[in-house]
């Protein structure tokens, strides 16, 4: 192809590979800290403490409207106005926790509303407690159609990650981009990271696909 | 400083890279629904060649992030020949991202209208053309209208990554200001207000009017 | 393209007036399910044909295959003398292209179970789209031939309502005059009345019966109501399993079934109602 160099393709490879490490690293733990605190949003709105419910969804909707990456900056830049100095990695992974706990405390909220009013009813009748209430029946059946929304905001939060590399997180996008400043070569290293992204996502979709038929084989939702 | 000093001195910058975002956001959004349609539609053409096209097309922008597709368009693309300007190249790579998601959307909805329509359509002897324009389509609209509300906001959102390649944006001013003040809070908190407003306060209710427009055409209002 | 010889399925031309309607030989199957086995039938022109049969049966199949909705895995259809699937060519008939099917499309008009009016237009633009942007008609006398056509049907007062706004018999009423704007040969009613609450049923069989009793349309119907289908109809066709079972004047086929399954069925239906 056009000016294409193999040699050099070869030689930066290794390089970006390590940092394709990174990225699934970053993409894993904001999606884990995006699945525990999205949950814990989408309770605090059903609590009935009004003001609580009325101040997370402000947030929510708030955290779903504004760009990531302002966040990023947000995050990054603030603490050390206040004294508090976050790492690159720390600020990048409050950043994007949150804003993908945002968008899966609304898959949740869907999920939930999916469950049934006489389970609740139910749960009621047997005496149960609030917590054993969500834990042994609601969430469980909540569960199943909130996956597919998960699924996709997992290659979402993958997808994303480059934005990390505008406060210095060296995941692909930075390696790719501090090859390029060094070699003043931009088409072998943008052009493997859109590839390595290829590679990496849409399997990932694929296999959730698949992961979601069986989950609602499994519980013979058809 | 106090936050009315802050505003005074650099409301200015803020204000014109506000309307530097809002000009991306439009002609990308334009973009956006031309592809959208464009791709949706080929997505379900008759021919392979077509449809494997608007496949291949769709599964690269989804499959990537926008700001590789950023950086591709504005770094790779002048050694092909094909040199964008800053401000082009932003606008163009949020359309082409957010027009592959549409494309899904449009597909969606035409899945979606009942085949019902599509027989009465026949049965009145409409060619395929008219079939999809005249009935399809207007039908559609309807029902991914909600969906596009939102992907108008992602694609707002998205519209910040152009800072990256030196577009003057909102984003790219409380950049620069906030490199030589080091007020972040104030900088950044005021972008983030700045958008929040834009998304809640303009395009959600936009969408809202759109659809009550659709909905009183269709007799439902 | 697969050539089939004319020979085998001859349109007869000589001695009675050429049917209008006239299926040779048609099977439809799905897979290894086979939906028409065979399937012979004539409708002359200006007969009013009613198609029973319990579900499975087949017979929305003859309709939507009449209407080009369904492909033909054999035989041939013919439509006012010419064939609807297929279209001669060296000799032989080979399977009708696109244009061709429109051609012959222009003949025919169809009712639904659904009705399927188009949502975002008024009942009056329902019945103009066709006559514009097919017949390609000036507006004005597409406008006149809709608001003649809603007037017959008891519509007019309602002619700028959207379907929503519409009852269900109101919606079927509509969709009989945006058929009868085109101007057919034959017309298909599918059920027409199945998706109907039974207080309103009357002003759409009311519709058909006048049809019958002052035009000249060649008809095919599929329904369940059996008292209107045995009040207007030249001949009630009783389909099971992919064929005519059985076949006749309504006195003779409700007042005097030969075949068990007939019997079997019209008691059943008796007893349902």
């Amino acid at each position: 192809m056009f000016d294409w160099r193999w040699d050099f393709t070869f030689q930066i490879l290794p390089r970006l590979i390590v940092a394709t490490g990174n990225t699934l690293l970053a993409a894993g733990l904001g999606y884990a800290i995006a699945v525990v605190l999205g949950l814990a949003l989408v309770l605090a709105q059903r609590t009935p403490f009004r003001p609580l419910t009325v101040v997370v969804r402000e947030a929510v909707e708030f955290i779903r409207s504004t760009p990531l990456v302002l966040q990023i900056f947000f995050v990054f830049y603030v603490g050390p106005q206040f004294g508090i100095r976050l790492s690159p990695w720390t600020a990048g992974m409050i950043a994007i926790g949150l804003h993908y706990a945002a968008y899966l405390s609304e898959v949740y909220r869907g999920g939930l509303e999916c469950v049934p009013k006489g389970q609740w009813e139910a749960a009621k009748s047997l005496n149960l407690s609030t917590a054993r209430t969500y834990f042994r029946v609601i969430l469980p059946q909540a569960l199943p159609p909130s996956l597919a929304g998960m699924g996709n905001y997992l290659v979402g939060i993958f997808k994303d990650t480059p934005m990390l590399s505008v406060i210095g997180v060296a995941e692909l996008m930075h390696t790719a981009n501090a090859i390029g400043s060094e070699t003043y070569r931009f088409l072998e290293p943008f052009t493997l990271v859109g590839i390595i992204f290829l590679c990496i996502s849409l399997p990932t979709a694929a296999l959730i696909r698949l992961f979601e038929a069986w989950v609602r084989r499994k519980l013979g939702m058809g | 400083m106090s936050y009315f000093e802050f505003l005074g001195q650099y409301g200015d910058r803020i204000f014109s890279g506000t309307l530097i975002t809002m000009a991306l956001t439009v002609l990308s959004a334009l973009l956006a629904v031309a592809i959208a349609v464009a791709a949706g539609l080929m997505r379900m053409a008759p021919n392979m060649a077509v449809r494997g096209l608007a496949t291949v097309y769709i599964e690269i922008f989804r499959g990537t992030s926008l700001l590789v597709q950023l950086y591709w368009i504005f770094f790779v693309l002048p050694l092909f020949g094909i040199t964008l300007e800053k401000f082009t190249a932003g606008f163009v790579a949020v359309g082409m991202n957010l027009g592959a998601y549409g494309a899904e959307l449009v597909r969606g909805a035409i899945l979606s209208v009942p085949k019902g329509q599509w027989e009465a359509a026949l049965a009145l002897n409409m060619s395929p053309a008219k079939r999809m324009i005249r009935v399809i389509l207007p039908q559609a609209v309807l029902i991914m209208l909600p969906s596009w509300g939102n992907l108008l906001i992602e694609l707002l959102k998205g519209t910040a990554l152009v800072a990256l390649i030196s577009v003057a944006d909102l984003m790219f001013q409380v950049k620069q200001i906030n490199g030589t003040t080091f007020l972040s809070a104030q900088t950044f908190g005021t972008a983030l207000i700045i958008y929040y407003v834009l998304a809640r306060f303009m395009i959600t209710p936009f969408m809202r009017w759109l659809e009550r427009v659709m909905m009183r055409k269709m007799g439902r209002a | 393209m697969d050539t089939t010889d004319v020979s085998a399925f001859p349109l007869r031309l000589e001695g009675e007036a050429t049917p209008m309607v006239s299926f040779k030989k048609v099977t439809k199957s799905y897979g290894s399910l086979v939906v028409l086995d065979s399937l012979d039938l004539d409708v002359a022109e200006g007969e009013m044909v009613t198609i029973i049969g319990p579900s499975g049966s087949g017979k929305t199949t003859v309709l939507r295959m009449l209407m080009t909705l369904e492909t033909i895995n054999g035989g041939v259809i013919y439509v006012d003398g010419e064939p609807l699937t297929h279209m001669p060519r060296g000799g032989g008939l080979v399977r009708a292209d696109n244009r061709h099917m429109r051609k012959m499309r222009s003949k025919i008009g169809m009712c639904f179970q659904h009705f399927n009016l188009f949502p975002h237009m008024t009942a009056l633009e329902n019945c103009m789209e066709g006559p514009v942007h097919v017949l390609g008609l000036a507006k004005r006398e597409a406008r006149e031939r809709a608001e003649e056509l809603l007037a017959m049907v008891g519509m007019a007062d309602k002619r700028d309502q959207h379907p929503s706004r519409l009852s269900g018999g109101q919606q079927q009423r509509v969709a009989i005059a945006r058929a009868l704007a085109m101007r057919p040969k034959v017309m298909l009613f599918d059920e027409v009345t199945s998706a109907l609450d039974p207080e309103v049923i009357g002003e759409v069989t009311n519709v058909i019966r006048q049809l019958v009793a002052e035009h000249n349309l060649t008809m095919l119907m599929v329904t369940h109501q059996m008292g209107f289908a045995k009040d207007i109809s030249d001949r009630i066709c009783f389909f099971y399993g992919g064929r005519i079972e059985e076949q006749g004047s309504p006195d003779e086929l409700f007042g005097n079934p030969r075949k068990e399954r007939t019997q079997q069925f019209l008691s059943a239906v008796k007893e349902a109602t």
